[in-house]
């Protein structure tokens, strides 16, 4: 079978739904030339009406996006930096996410944002580290954080076929992760469904994008002292509160690892229904960056701030204790 | 300026009265409380929403500001179902959910007013660049006041439109004053020299003559259908009224008596009013009074929403997030 990788897929998902529906194009910064990678070869196929560079206009050009949108379009902007998305913050959740309710329903404004390479990249220092999926949560705009190319591919189509505003966070620690799959078995994962990747009867830990993948190699390291589940929301808004009821009733333990600062995370809100809703056995614990962390260039003070494999063993190790 | 028909000119000034008379009743309603929030009258800007709008096709499209009534009504809107929205009727435009500040009716092609300075500028910029991959020949206008013209996203707008050559009319109606804010102790260098800093064509109007605004909007609007890219109209108009319906109570003072006494000396419903004959100007003012008081009677009379359904329409989707009452 051949290799797929979670930058291939993202291109391929954008790629399959530029062929398939005409209102469908892709807008940014350098996206012609495909610094990112993720738009490559799409000038060539669709030319440039509808694979269009922008001036470094983010207002603009996310204001832009949701009256193209209004008009009947479809359009997906990709952002270089998920920074960028503060500076649009106003253009995506005061005027996109509102246009609905605020007319009445008259309409809808299903624009994409996509943010291939968001979280910590490793040298770029805090301007350009962050992870601020919450914020969009918080403000209630459709928020995915796919962890695998198959994932990736899928949670990208349903957000640009979606009626509704999506962010689409593609964690850089995810994007060149590579699994090899049949290409005809690519489909639309729907939004707000999670995914366990692996089964466990002893702790479920909620992992979000490229930190599934620790999850699971921690639950391979564990797997002579526990049984742990890894449970992926892949979707963060909206969450699937009754998947995770479905794991936690199988295990009655809870740990939950996500790559966002502690304060009003979305870690914070799991925890928070955990103790309304779930039945636990044991306090659950989280593993986050700190309260208000801003990405510290050097490398082993970037890696200080995100959460890690070891992190991940203890917290489980005590909730198993308690 | 134009030779208009008497018609011409009967439908320019049942516009203007129109507007005029809606917001001297919506701020009847706003003391009364049954407009909650306030809003913000244009009367004395009348001109410029029927000179604009009456150079549109009805399927053209605009976007507003919170000071956005008239041209919602020039575009085409029902009185009555404006007025049923200032009220938050399930009757309004949009049902009661977007108020005074953000009326919008997309069988018009009104996209919605809009409560962010300036925030409507990119909106009507994508779409008239949809517009203009449709080839349907449609052109949109974006109506904001003097205050926008420092917002960085309306001068992204202005690049974006000219670069890209987009069918869009950038109105500014230039009142004077941002809330208190004079124009002179805001804006550095010129209005139009912004659109013209990026190649636009760019012109300053009397704002308070319809027929000259409609002249400089035909103009706009004919390049723009071929192909000719943005224009900028500044329209030099000054408001009658408070900037908010909350200064008849508070009272703040920013604007000297006898500048007041000359902006109100050239009102626009007197200078179109004088283009019509005695009979017809009594005809369309017996018109404009039912119209308005058929909309008042409407909307006091239509129901309110349900606040079980306060937070329908979220997603055009239909997704319900969970509620926030502790069940
Ligand atoms: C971005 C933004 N900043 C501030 C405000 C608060 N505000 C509402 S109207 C207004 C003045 C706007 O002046 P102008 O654009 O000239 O329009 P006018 O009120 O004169 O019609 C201000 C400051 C706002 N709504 N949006
Ligand atoms: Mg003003």
């Amino acid at each position: 079978m051949p290799w797929l990788s979670y930058r291939k897929a993202l291109n391929r998902a954008l790629g399959d739904e530029l062929a398939r529906d005409p209102a469908v194009f892709v807008l940014g910064e350098d996206v012609r030339v495909a610094v990112s990678n993720v738009t490559a070869g799409l000038l060539g196929r669709f030319g440039p009406e509808r694979v269009l560079d922008t001036p470094l206009s983010e207002q603009a050009f996310t204001g832009f996006a949701t009256g193209a949108a209004l008009a009947g379009m479809r359009p997906v902007i990709e952002f270089q930096i998920p920074a960028l998305l503060f500076l649009a913050f106003e253009q995506i959740v005061n005027q996109a996410h509102k246009f609905s309710l605020m007319t009445g329903g008259q309409t809808a404004v299903p624009v994409t944002y996509l943010v291939p390479g968001s979280g910590s990249r490793a040298g770029w220092a805090g301007q350009h580290s962050d992870h601020p999926y919450a914020l969009f949560a918080h403000a209630g705009v459709k928020t995915v954080v796919p962890a695998t190319p198959e994932d990736a591919y899928g949670l990208v189509v349903s957000a640009i076929r979606d009626d509704d505003p999506v962010v689409v966070f593609a964690p850089a620690g995810a994007l060149d992760v590579r699994v090899d799959v049949d290409f005809a078995t690519l489909a639309p994962v729907p939004l707000g469904v999670g995914r366990v990747h692996r089964e466990g009867s002893d702790v479920t830990v909620v992992a979000i994008g490229h930190l599934v993948h620790d999850a699971l190699a921690v639950a391979d390291e564990l797997a002579g002292e526990a049984s742990v589940e890894v449970f992926d929301p892949r979707t963060v808004y909206p969450f699937d509160w009754d998947g995770l009821a479905g794991s936690v009733r199988r295990t009655g333990r809870l740990v939950v690892v996500d790559d966002a600062n502690r304060t009003c995370g979305i870690a914070a809100e799991v925890l928070a229904t955990a103790a309304e809703r779930f039945d636990l056995s044991a306090p659950p614990a989280r593993v986050t960056r700190p309260d208000g962390a801003v990405v510290p260039f050097a490398p082993a003070l970037d890696r200080a701030v995100q959460p890690d494999r070891d992190q991940l063993a203890t917290a489980i190790r005590k909730v198993l204790k308690d | 300026m134009a030779l208009l028909s008497a018609a011409a000119h009967a439908d320019l000034y049942r516009t203007v009265r129109l507007i005029r008379r809606f917001e001297e009743r919506a701020v009847e309603l706003v003391r009364a409380g049954d407009i909650v929030g306030g809003i913000h009258p244009c009367t004395g800007q009348e001109a410029v929403a029927a000179g604009v709008c009456a150079a549109l096709r009805a399927d053209d499209m605009i976007t507003s500001t919170h000071r956005g009534h008239g041209h919602v009504l020039a575009k085409g809107a029902d009185p009555k179902r404006v007025l049923a929205e200032l009220a938050g009727r399930t009757t309004g435009l949009n049902r009661g959910r977007g108020g005074s500040m953000h009326a919008a009716d997309f069988r018009l092609g009104i996209l919605g007013a809009n409560a962010i300075v300036g925030a409507n500028a990119p909106i009507t910029a994508g779409a008239a660049w949809a517009a203009k991959r449709a080839g349907d020949g449609r052109v949109a206008v974006s109506f904001f006041g003097d205050g926008a013209v420092n917002q960085g996203v309306l001068l992204e707008s202005l690049n974006l439109a000219a670069l890209w050559r987009l069918p869009v009319l950038f109105v500014c109606e230039n009142n004077g004053y941002a809330t208190t804010l004079t124009v002179a102790d805001a804006v550095a260098g010129t209005i139009t020299g912004r659109g013209e800093a990026f190649g636009i064509p760019s012109t300053t109007v009397d704002g308070m003559d319809p027929v000259a605004v409609l002249d400089a909007a035909r103009t706009a609007v004919d390049r723009a259908r071929a192909g000719g890219g943005p224009s900028l109209i500044e329209c030099v108009t000054y408001r009658f009224d408070v900037h908010h319906t909350w200064e008849h109570r508070a009272r703040v003072r920013y604007r000297p008596d006898d500048e007041i006494v000359k902006g109100r000396s050239r009102d626009p419903l007197e200078i179109q009013g004088s283009r019509l004959s005695d009979v017809d100007r009594e005809r369309v003012d017996a018109e404009v009074e039912s119209l308005v008081d058929d909309a008042v009677a409407f909307a006091l009379s239509s129901p309110h929403p349900d606040p079980e359904d306060a937070l329908d329409h979220l997603y055009a989707t239909g997704l319900r997030g969970r509620p926030g009452d502790g069940r």
